[in-house]
């Protein structure tokens, strides 16, 4: 699950971790109010006007703007909230604008770069650090991989001081803040840790004028799998940011992510749906989603499955690759027969069924009077899906 | 011959008075010499009970000390699920096999660290997987027993359906299985596709193996630099790794299948081990006729 920006900040300041202040707002008029609160205090005499939603690379779609007076904040937050923000992320259609984050400037005098993610060869925390802050890390790890420093942490004790100043120094710290940057640091893992989160970074981390180690930016998503003791975290979650298709999908307890192409599939198993997408691929099309109806379906849970995959209306066509193990082919073919009469089915069905009661499953879908064509295994129907979607 | 499990195995079910357990257990149980091999289910509440003739205990310790049980088969709901794991390593048995499916990540990391600081011996297989089975033996876990055939070639894999795919495919061909062994979609998880083809490499009973990947990590690249460093033309493997159309940053599924930073590509994985001596093919109703090829 992905939080916005503000969102990580408020997490990163509870574990100690230095921001800018700043407050969200979801109109103008509140971006102009917050702005004129904070303006008080400002050192630095300009506010920053930030675009939240939850894909990367903002500031280079023009969501990330510096304004220099009230009336520039008034400018630039009618300028980005609503706009379609397209960065590298979010695909070319872009993401609607709905919140803003507005902060007091900052006097960055040099960009740093930290970031956690649990590390699958060593199975522990791993902190990255490097002085290459404010760039995609990607690219620094790609060209310059010497500049990312790492530590695997001991979760039995945490961040040690020694570790955290360590990294510290390599990433350029001057001595004066170094233990300034193990809080933050600390602090940034204590985060990670306890909100069982899947990553943090931030992204940049700025040393200021005065010696100051402040977070600018902050990301954070969390690993779905222990949201059930998080239910503070399950209510930063914004719907909006997410498909639609995705989320009515997890409703049913359906694992559906959209994808560009014009064949539905619907799977049982995430490796086998991968395998059928990548089986639609090699045979010249391209799948419209993933779908994996998991162990336990229903013919509730198919029909669901059907009518989430024909309200996209790219799809031409719908693959179904059942390997029947506990589940029987007999209760998928039910589903899938009730299912297409429900939704009044108008495009071609290709129907692959192998194991338990796979005669029984194939005799149903014959005996339904339905114009299912039949396949034997997966290159099979493969084959047949893209024919008929193409005419031939 | 078999890897890991075999019709001499003993097991206690954790879990096996919930819905998922008794089921599985009854399934497993009815397979092959399952009646010998289940001997014991696991419950503090339930001591002194029975399921299908199963005698329950209150601990795994004392499940090892009353009928010798050596593997444990678990289906505890995720919460509890590393904490169950870690009760069968303190009872030092050989073999746990966590079925459980959405353990948080973090209680699998704490839980690794305690084993590698204990150096337990125990073998962890998933969790999140769908068992073992050495066909016409034993079967531990959720898969389908009657698509399994005994005989000489090894399946390893990381998802479920995926592998009843291989080993139904093979069965077709009328080539026998030696030993499936799902090791599961997790991020964090005991046995590796490196370790599993170590074992097959090692079983006088395993002449070939498939292997099947996934998008995400880079387990599949490092078994297959283990293959062409140790084990060149000493048994050929196959190999297959879904996910070639799957976007990056999104999880397909499996929590570890998720293609992050630019790495854990399809397509990366399978340079890997063609390079390395393993051949591949992208079309996975082939993966039989691939393995019977290189027989």
């Amino acid at each position: 699950m992905k939080i916005h920006e503000y969102q990580g900040k408020e997490i990163l300041r509870k574990f100690g971790v230095a921001t800018p202040r700043g407050k969200a707002c979801f109109s103008v008029d509140e971006a102009v109010k917050a702005a004129e609160e904070l303006g008080a205090q400002l050192a630095t005499k300009v506010w920053v006007v930030k675009a939240q939603i939850h894909a990367g690379g903002r500031g280079k779609g023009g969501g990330v703007k510096v304004a220099k007076s009230l009336d520039e904040v008034r400018s630039y937050a009618g300028q980005i909230l609503g706009m379609q923000l397209k960065t590298h992320q979010t695909g070319p259609e872009g993401q609607k604008v709905r919140r803003l984050l507005v902060e007091e400037g900052a006097d960055i005098k040099k960009e740093l770069y930290v970031g956690m993610v649990v590390d699958r060869v060593t199975q522990l925390v791993c902190l990255m650090a490097s002085s290459e802050g404010g760039m995609d890390i990607e690219e620094v790890a790609a060209h310059t991989p010497e500049k990312i420093h790492k530590v695997f942490i001991d979760p039995a004790t945490g961040l040690k001081d020694a570790e955290a100043d360590d990294v510290a120094r390599k990433i350029g710290v001057p001595e004066a803040s170094v233990s300034q940057a193990r809080g933050v640091l600390q602090g940034l893992y204590k985060a990670f840790w306890e909100t069982d989160a899947s990553l943090a970074e931030i992204n940049p981390l700025i040393l200021t004028g005065d010696g100051r180690v402040v977070a600018l930016d902050a990301k954070m998503n969390f690993d779905a799998n222990a949201l059930f003791r998080h239910e503070d975290i399950v209510a930063m979650r914004d719907l909006d940011e997410e498909d639609p298709a995705e989320v009515a999908a997890s409703k049913f307890d359906l694992s559906y992510i959209s994808l560009d192409g014009n064949i539905g599939c619907l799977v049982n198993g995430a490796g086998l749906a991968m395998a059928t997408m990548d089986t639609i691929k090699l045979f010249g099309a391209e799948p419209a989603n993933f779908l994996d109806v998991g162990g336990g379906a229903t013919t509730e849970k198919v029909t669901e499955a059907f009518k989430l995959m024909l309200a996209n209306d790219k799809v031409k066509g719908i693959l179904v690759n059942i390997f029947g193990g506990i589940m029987k082919c007999d209760t998928i073919a039910t589903g899938v027969v009730a299912a297409a009469r429900e939704v009044h089915l108008s495009v071609p069905l290709v129907v692959r069924m192998r194991g338990t009661n796979e005669d029984i499953g194939k005799q149903i879908l014959k005996d339904s009077g339905l114009p299912i064509i039949s396949a034997s295994d997966m290159a099979d129907a493969a084959q047949k899906i893209v024919a008929a979607v193409s005419g031939k | 011959m078999s890897i890991l499990i075999n019709k001499d195995t003993r097991v206690v079910t954790q879990g096996i008075t919930g819905k998922t357990g008794q089921f599985h257990t009854k399934m497993s149980k009815e397979y092959a010499h399952g009646a010998n091999c289940y001997v014991a289910g696991v419950n503090p509440k339930k001591a002194g009970e029975s399921y299908e003739g199963i005698p329950i205990f209150a601990s795994v310790k004392e499940a090892k000390k009353q009928t010798g049980v050596n593997t444990s088969v678990i289906y505890v709901p995720p919460p509890f699920a590393a904490a169950a794991i870690w009760e069968a390593v303190e009872a030092e048995l050989d073999l746990v096999i966590c079925i459980t499916e959405g353990i948080p990540v973090r209680d699998m990391v704490e839980l690794k660290d305690k084993m590698r600081k204990a150096a337990s011996k125990t073998v962890l297989c998933g969790p999140n997987c769908p068992g073992i089975i050495t066909p016409d033996e034993i079967k531990i876990g959720i898969m389908p027993g009657h698509i399994h055939m005994k005989g000489r070639i090894g399946v390893v894999s990381r998802s479920g359906t995926l592998t009843y795919e291989a080993v139904g495919q093979l069965s077709d061909l009328r080539l026998g299985q030696s030993t499936a062994v799902g090791i599961g979609g997790d991020p964090v998880n005991g046995l590796k596709h490196k370790d599993v083809l170590e074992l097959f490499m090692n079983d006088p009973g395993t002449d070939a193996v498939i292997m099947i990947g996934e998008i995400g990590g880079s387990d599949e690249e490092a078994a297959a630099e283990w293959y062409a460093k140790e084990c060149k033309n000493k048994k050929p493997i196959v190999g297959f790794i879904a996910g070639v159309t799957a976007p990056a940053g999104k999880r397909m599924g499996h929590a570890g299948a998720i293609i992050s930073g630019g790495k854990g590509t399809a397509q990366e994985k399978l340079a890997v081990m063609e390079a390395c001596g393993i051949r591949t093919t992208k079309n996975p109703a082939e993966m039989g006729k691939l393995l019977k090829s290189v027989l």
